[in-house]
């Protein structure tokens, strides 16, 4: 069995934690310019908010809180695919655990399922696998979400279904990828991004190699990061001195889990089971070219966006007016800046992206901040 | 007349008023919870009451009905009992209500009776009156059990109004074994582990501390929410602000596993025999001894302190010195993506 303390233990000891702090402020008080990091990975963020790592650094260090989670990027246009399809007779909708609390147009998944739509969360996608022959009368309809990290197992699933010949189960895929959504912040002639922490097990498919053009493009650092506090802090050590030093190279902290080349047999899949597509809206961002899959042409039968094409809604559907959010993960503004920010806009009930899932921006400023 | 159960499985016709009722409860609850005012078999019990009095009601509906370290029998019993013991209150009586899906097995539900009258004889507690309702295939999952208590007020005072700025916080184990249990348990989550429900009857404990004569502000036992929810309603109800150290607080290793595993938090973990108590900080060391050597509440800790800053907050200082607030749980429980 694997013994759970391993994961955690070491990575939080109050003494290195304190010391990377020290190391960090010499080498910060090296340089000129603020350090604007962008954690492209809601996970970091999470782990920074939650355990007060920011109160630790000195001033020219800023965090800027990326696009990258999975729940909160997903426009509202495609939670209204999942509803309408969980809607359908005779269908079970599966997806990953807290998809079901983001708010579509017409409600949340949850709000769905307490209708009487029969919605399952899942933490592994291969459960779809037994939901589909448990109830070989229904569809089971697979609402892929993820970036890198989830991707593989949406491609063993469908290798499985195929496989068995378990002709009940589609797929809707929303897999998106990190390289396009770090553009696209690079791409705002205002962005103040200098630095990325780049994400953990996003990097542990996908490799540290996806990130060298954005070192190239930016001259930038980025540094491969884990999530417990002494990684964060210790891939802010590793940027700051870079920046010190006046340098952008890649690097990696998470160096157990991450390797330059990533998960080959995981990639080979994916290129498999899947193909790019050309364009797909990010909640907050707006659409950004070549940054998430589909379904390869040749599983167009397992494909619930094309099978249930005349019945899915097309309308493209915007967060807010009032919400910030676009401008908060391309760092131009911080979640407190938002005039919706705590008011008409809270975990319970959120109005944008940042706000919805337990690792976007706001939701952890929210939770966590201004104590 | 027989009064033997013969069905494996509980049919409609055993909640029907007839015969087959009639036998399910002789033979399964009576069997069990038998009591001269139960035996009596009248419309309502009659009760001897005196002085203050204190009365609860809550309804269990627990999936998997049975779990490492107890089962939804226990937990009804348990889960009334120790709502009157946050209040100082000597459980008494107890009522029980099942309402039963059609199908399920009698074994268990004699098994489930059999865990409940064990849980009532750690307290001295009585079910004095029931009732029992079958529910068509499907219109129940398995067993729900709604237990309602009376108990007699042996400490007065004790709210969460009464919290006042000084105050330590005290927990009486480590936290988060409840929601964890019941989380391995779940098919989804499908683990190997030696970790149990921390599922019990809180009122030795709790008449200890009042032998004792220990001053309680407040006490709450943290079931749904965990620690997170009981102390953020403290520090609403009490307009204080709660400052916790967060190396303070005791957490056994399979249960921070599991919530590193699943991005969980211990503190919005549910616990079923863990309970959190506000009193004057001068007799908190003596409060803890009495916990830790009487009331079989080894892990027993001061986690915390009542102050005048961050009203209506609760706020945790890390083991480096940042702080953060503890906000109270949302939504389902669901694991992180990724």
């Amino acid at each position: 069995m694997l013994a759970l303390k391993s994961l955690y233990q070491g990575f939080r000891d109050p003494k290195t934690i304190a010391k990377l702090a020290e190391m960090i402020a010499i080498e910060a008080a090296k340089c000129s310019e603020p350090i604007n990091i962008m954690e492209v990975c809601g996970g970091h963020t999470h782990t920074i908010m939650k355990y007060g790592l920011n109160q630790l650094l000195p001033e020219n260090i800023k965090f800027i809180h990326g696009p990258g989670c999975p729940v909160c990027i997903m426009p509202k246009e495609r939670i209204d695919h999942a509803a309408t399809l969980a809607s359908l007779p005779n269908v079970i909708l599966v997806t990953l655990g807290d998809m079901i609390r983001v708010p579509g147009s017409k409600g949340s998944l949850a709000e769905f399922r307490s209708k009487g739509c029969d919605i399952r969360p899942i933490y592994d996608p291969l459960d779809t696998l037994a939901i589909a022959i448990d109830n070989p009368d229904k569809t089971v309809i697979f609402f892929a979400i993820g970036f890198e990290t989830s991707t593989p197992m949406t491609a063993v699933l469908l290798e499985q279904a195929e496989k068995r010949n378990i002709d009940n189960l589609l797929f809707h895929i929303n897999h998106v990828l990190v390289p396009p959504a770090m553009d696209a912040v690079m791409a705002d002639p205002k962005a103040t991004v200098n630095a990325f922490i780049g994400p953990a097990h996003v990097s542990v498919i996908s490799g540290a190699k996806v990130y060298r053009p954005a070192v190239d493009n930016y001259h930038m650092p980025v540094v491969v990061s884990g999530f417990e506090p002494v990684d964060v802090m210790e891939s802010i050590l590793r940027i700051t001195k870079q920046k010190a030093q006046g340098v952008a190279e890649l690097d990696v902290q998470y160096s157990r889990a991450v390797t330059e080349e990533g998960n080959l047999a995981a990639q080979e899949k994916n290129e498999h089971f899947f193909e790019i597509r050309e364009d797909f809206r990010w909640r907050g961002l707006g659409p950004i070219p070549n940054s998430a899959l589909k379904l390869s042409s040749q599983y167009a039968h397992r494909d619930a966006e094309l099978i249930y094409a005349d019945r899915l809604p097309v309308k493209e559907i915007d967060d807010h007016k009032a919400c910030q959010c676009g401008d908060i993960l391309r760092g131009l503004a911080n979640p407190k800046d938002c005039k919706v920010f705590g008011r008409g806009c809270s975990p319970e009930s959120p109005l944008g992206s940042c706000m919805v899932s337990s690792e976007g921006a706001c939701n952890a400023y929210y939770r966590y901040n201004g104590v | 007349m027989s009064n033997k159960m013969k069905s494996k499985t509980v049919q409609l016709s055993h909640g029907g008023g007839g015969k087959e009722m009639n036998a399910l409860i002789q033979d399964i609850f009576f069997s069990e919870f038998h009591n001269p005012i139960l035996n009596s078999e009248e419309d309502a019990a009659l009760l001897n009451l005196s002085g203050e009095t204190a009365f609860t009601t809550d309804s269990f509906t627990v999936a998997p009905i049975f779990f490492a370290g107890g089962d939804i029998g226990k937990l009804a019993i348990a889960g009334t009992v120790n709502d009157l013991a946050m209040m100082g209150a000597e459980p008494q009586y107890l009522s029980c209500s099942f309402i039963i899906e059609e199908g399920f097995e009698v074994s268990k539900l004699k098994t489930i009776a059999a865990s409940m009258s064990q849980e009532l004889a750690k307290s001295g507690t009585r079910i004095v009156c029931g009732d029992t309702k079958v529910v068509p295939k499907g219109c129940a999952d398995g067993l729900f059990i709604n237990t309602s208590g009376v108990g007699r007020v042996l400490h007065k005072g004790i709210s969460v109004k009464n919290i006042q700025q000084g105050d330590a916080i005290l927990v009486s184990r480590d936290i988060g074994r409840h929601g964890a249990a019941i989380l391995m348990a779940r098919e989804a989550l499908s683990l190997e582990s030696e970790l149990t429900s921390d599922c019990a009857n809180l009122w030795p404990v709790i008449e200890q501390l009042i032998a004792a004569n220990i001053d309680i502000h407040a006490m709450r036992d943290a079931t749904r929410g965990g620690l997170a929810a009981v102390l953020n309603e403290w520090a609403v109800a009490s307009n204080v602000g709660i400052k916790v150290e967060e190396s303070a607080i005791p957490i056994c290793d399979e249960v921070k596993g599991l919530c590193e595993l699943y991005g969980f938090e211990a503190h919005d973990l549910a616990n079923e025999g863990t309970f959190i108590i506000a009193l004057p900080q001068e007799i908190a060391a003596g409060a803890l001894e009495i916990m830790q050597r009487y009331g079989h509440c080894e892990n027993a800790a001061i986690i915390g302190t009542v102050t005048d800053e961050h009203l209506g907050k609760v706020v945790i200082k890390t083991p480096w010195g940042s702080n953060r607030y503890l906000d109270l749980p949302h939504g389902e429980l669901l694991p992180r993506i990724c």
